[in-house]
């Protein structure tokens, strides 16, 4: 890497003593490049072995990397951290500006360990961590509130990044979120409750440093290339225009589409919720992430009467998404748009995983129609398929749970059918709810053996779509496939490419790329580098009592027709016996 | 030429001006930009954007109390960075922030109205107006 790079500055923060310091960590940065590559080793050094994810000792680590801050679609921060959820590997990545702000600021990575004894948040900037008061903030139910107060309390309009827990991360739910910029998330897998079991209730962090470069004719050829491709090309139209919510229509239709806790995989009441839909009707604003061109996250605008004065209205903006559409919409029964708005904004303002709470909510829906739970579990409430006032009122209850039931819920489907039965139809894979794919085996496979969490972190919901609905594959082969597919996303991850510039950003042009910034490794290289960093995230999963052969998979997802008619339990475990050996 | 603001409402807080503007030094990072985004009080109530209007008589120039900052023919200034000690009185001066600062040199940076940024706004919310001496324009 460059001479005077600030990327392998490791900002080391303890929340006990209220204490910082700064590392050079150039042996990492060299070696993993960054983002993914760089927290795994960090996650390996500071997390003990065997610890409870709630300790004090348990590590939050966030990375960013080389290309960060240089060129364009490099904006995601890399969260690494042992999930409560799962009891492994917790990865969570987020855009917005925190990559950005991370790296302005002049850092690479930043590790908290401790636990302050009051609630604080964390401000960062010009080299300097403030330990700031965060009581008055604590307890507050709309968490964006929070955010508010921070924003306005604290310096760098412009060029900081806001992160903070809503309620369910105070009250530690297995799967809340921390939010940053209002919109993006480190969603999945409970960051917020490791935040919330450190009383840190969130930091602002900002800068604006240069990053030197050498070759400066070459770098800024460079960047009009990736510049160009990012605004011209149509890799990146899909995401710019409807945006992701354009695969509900496809996925419907192919009936791919998990439709009431996936007893159904399409439904004809679809078009009101499909993207092109909402954004004729609804979306008010488009966004972008910091450095990002593309502007993918899409905003509507939700405008209620108020019922005591018809003159009178609230009018929200909610950010939507597929995976949004899907978890909180038709995997609920909710394909009417205003009340799967309402929806999100009761899931964002407490603080949650959108895909973990929708999953949430359908399964209990399916427990109570059932009789295996009654209603004195849920507070009393009345829900139904497609009844958001009734899931309003229980998003609530999950995130500040009363009964012994919905303590349960709020630590997933997987520990709550443990305890509850339902198993069969409690749709998580390896613990974590599932994202809005039931497009076939590959899909399944990725979701079990990827290291990561959800759809897109592994080629599964690809290789369903464009090969096994029309050839037959052995579970072996896919398996190979989702391997090769992942050892480069690792790559995607360390340099903190965002995945839906994975069109752009091929191996051949990540080494080119990377070069200007010091680093040289060719196509081959990274490829190794990608499958090492992949390997040490199981290493880590393994250490901490992650096995293929204990997973447990729904009896649901064979039941359900899908797009290749290829699932199952056949090609399942022999594509996980086949991982297996590859993987030990 | 003057750079102005088209239409904010347009911008979606990229920052891709930003860091072209910092770039033409030849190197990344966001150390030397002179336009600002920043959320109007939240991303959901859209972007402020801040670029120098090229005042035809600079507060910013009239409060520097060393001559490194030089009023240009038609407006804007030109700061001559041998003679600034970084007092920052411009930056106080300059009531829309557009006098932007660099944390390294300790010294501020000021728009040269070169129209760079505009290049790399994907969503025409920047534009360089021709701009006759005396003539004013309707840029924000």
């Amino acid at each position: 890497m460059m001479e005077n790079d600030t990327l392998s500055k490791v900002l080391y923060i303890d929340l006990t003593k209220k204490k910082s310091f700064v590392k050079d960590r150039k042996d990492l940065f060299e070696k993993y490049l960054g983002g993914t590559g760089v927290a795994t080793e960090l996650l390996l050094e500071e997390c003990p072995e065997g610890i409870d994810a709630f300790a004090p000792e348990s590590p939050i680590i966030f990375a960013v990397g080389p290309l960060t801050g240089a060129f364009p679609l490099a904006s995601k921060t890399c969260a690494m951290f042992k999930s409560p959820h799962t009891g492994d590997l917790g990865e969570s990545h987020a855009g917005g500006r925190s990559a950005i702000a991370i790296r302005m600021a002049g850092y690479g990575a930043i590790v908290i360990k401790g636990k302050s004894e009051l609630p604080i948040y964390l401000s960062i900037s010009n080299g300097k961590v403030l330990f700031k008061n965060a009581t008055t903030l604590w307890g507050m139910k709309d968490g964006s509130i929070a955010a508010r107060v921070m924003r306005q309390t604290e310096g760098g309009e412009g060029l900081r990044a806001i992160f903070r827990i809503g309620l369910a991360g105070e009250n530690m739910s297995t799967f809340a979120n921390v939010t940053t910029e209002t919109y993006r998330h480190f969603g999945r897998l409970g960051l917020g409750a490791i935040f919330g079991s450190k009383m840190l209730k969130g930091l602002v962090i900002s800068g604006k440093q240069m990053i030197e470069v050498t070759n400066k004719k070459a770098y800024r050829a460079m960047y009009d290339k990736i510049y160009n491709m990012a605004t011209e090309s149509p890799l990146m139209k899909k995401y710019h225009d409807v945006g992701t919510a354009i695969n509900i229509k496809s996925l419907n239709s192919a009936r791919a589409l998990p439709v009431k806790n996936l007893q159904m995989s399409s439904t004809d009441s679809i078009e009101p919720v499909t993207g092109e839909e909402i954004a004729k009707h609804h979306l008010a604003r488009r966004v972008a992430c910091a450095h990002c061109p593309v502007a993918c996250i899409h905003l509507a605008y939700l405008r209620e009467p108020y019922d005591d004065d018809p003159y009178f209205y609230k009018t929200t903006p909610v950010c939507y998404d597929f995976e949004l559409i899907y978890s909180l919409g038709t995997m609920v029964g909710i394909t009417e748009p205003k009340a799967l708005l309402k929806l999100i904004d009761i899931v964002e303002q407490v603080g949650v995983d959108a895909m973990s709470m929708g999953v949430v909510l359908a399964w209990i829906t399916e427990m109570l129609e059932k009789n295996k739970i009654t209603k004195e579990d849920i507070n009393n409430i009345n829900i139904s398929w497609g009844d958001a006032e009734g899931y309003i009122k229980l998003v609530k209850y999950i995130s500040k749970p009363t009964t012994d039931f919905l303590k349960a819920c709020s630590r997933g489907v997987s520990y709550a059918s443990s305890v509850y039965g339902g198993k069969e139809f409690a749709m998580q894979f390896g613990k974590n709810e599932m994202p809005g794919y039931h497009t076939g085996p590959a899909g399944y496979l990725g979701f079990l053996i990827g290291a990561r969490h959800s759809h897109l972190d592994n080629g599964g919901y690809s290789v369903d779509q464009k090969d096994l609905v029309k050839v037959d594959l052995s579970p072996e082969q896919v398996v190979d496939k989702l391997l090769d597919e992942e050892a480069i996303r690792q790559i995607l991850s360390s340099i903190a490419v965002c995945f839906f510039a994975r069109g752009i950003y091929g191996l051949d042009l990540v080494s080119e790329s990377i070069k200007l910034l010091g680093f040289n490794y060719d196509e081959k290289q990274l490829h190794e580098i990608g499958k090492q960093i992949h390997l040490n995230k199981y290493k880590f999963k393994m250490r901490e009592g992650f096995r293929l052969e204990k997973l447990e998979i729904p009896e649901r997802i064979y039941e359900t027709v899908d797009p290749t008619g290829k699932i199952t339990k056949e090609f399942i475990n022999r594509g996980l016996q086949y991982a297996e050996n590859l993987i030990n | 030429m003057k750079l102005a603001v088209k239409d904010a409402m347009r911008c979606v807080g990229c920052q891709s001006c930003m860091f072209a503007c910092s770039r033409r030094s030849g190197n990344a990072g966001l150390s030397n930009t002179c336009i600002g985004i920043k959320s109007a009080g939240g991303i959901s109530r859209g972007y402020t954007v801040i670029v120098c209007r090229s005042c035809e008589n600079p507060p910013c120039a009239n409060v520097c109390p060393t001559g490194a900052l030089v009023p240009k023919e038609g407006g804007g200034v030109r700061l001559i960075s041998s003679k600034c000690i970084g007092c920052g009185l411009c930056k106080d001066a300059c009531i829309i922030d557009a006098v932007f600062w660099n944390e390294q040199d300790d010294k501020p940076v000021i728009c040269v109205q070169c129209g760079y940024c505009v290049e790399y706004c994907p969503y025409e919310v920047l534009e360089l107006i021709k701009d006759k001496k005396g003539v004013s324009h309707d840029g924000e």
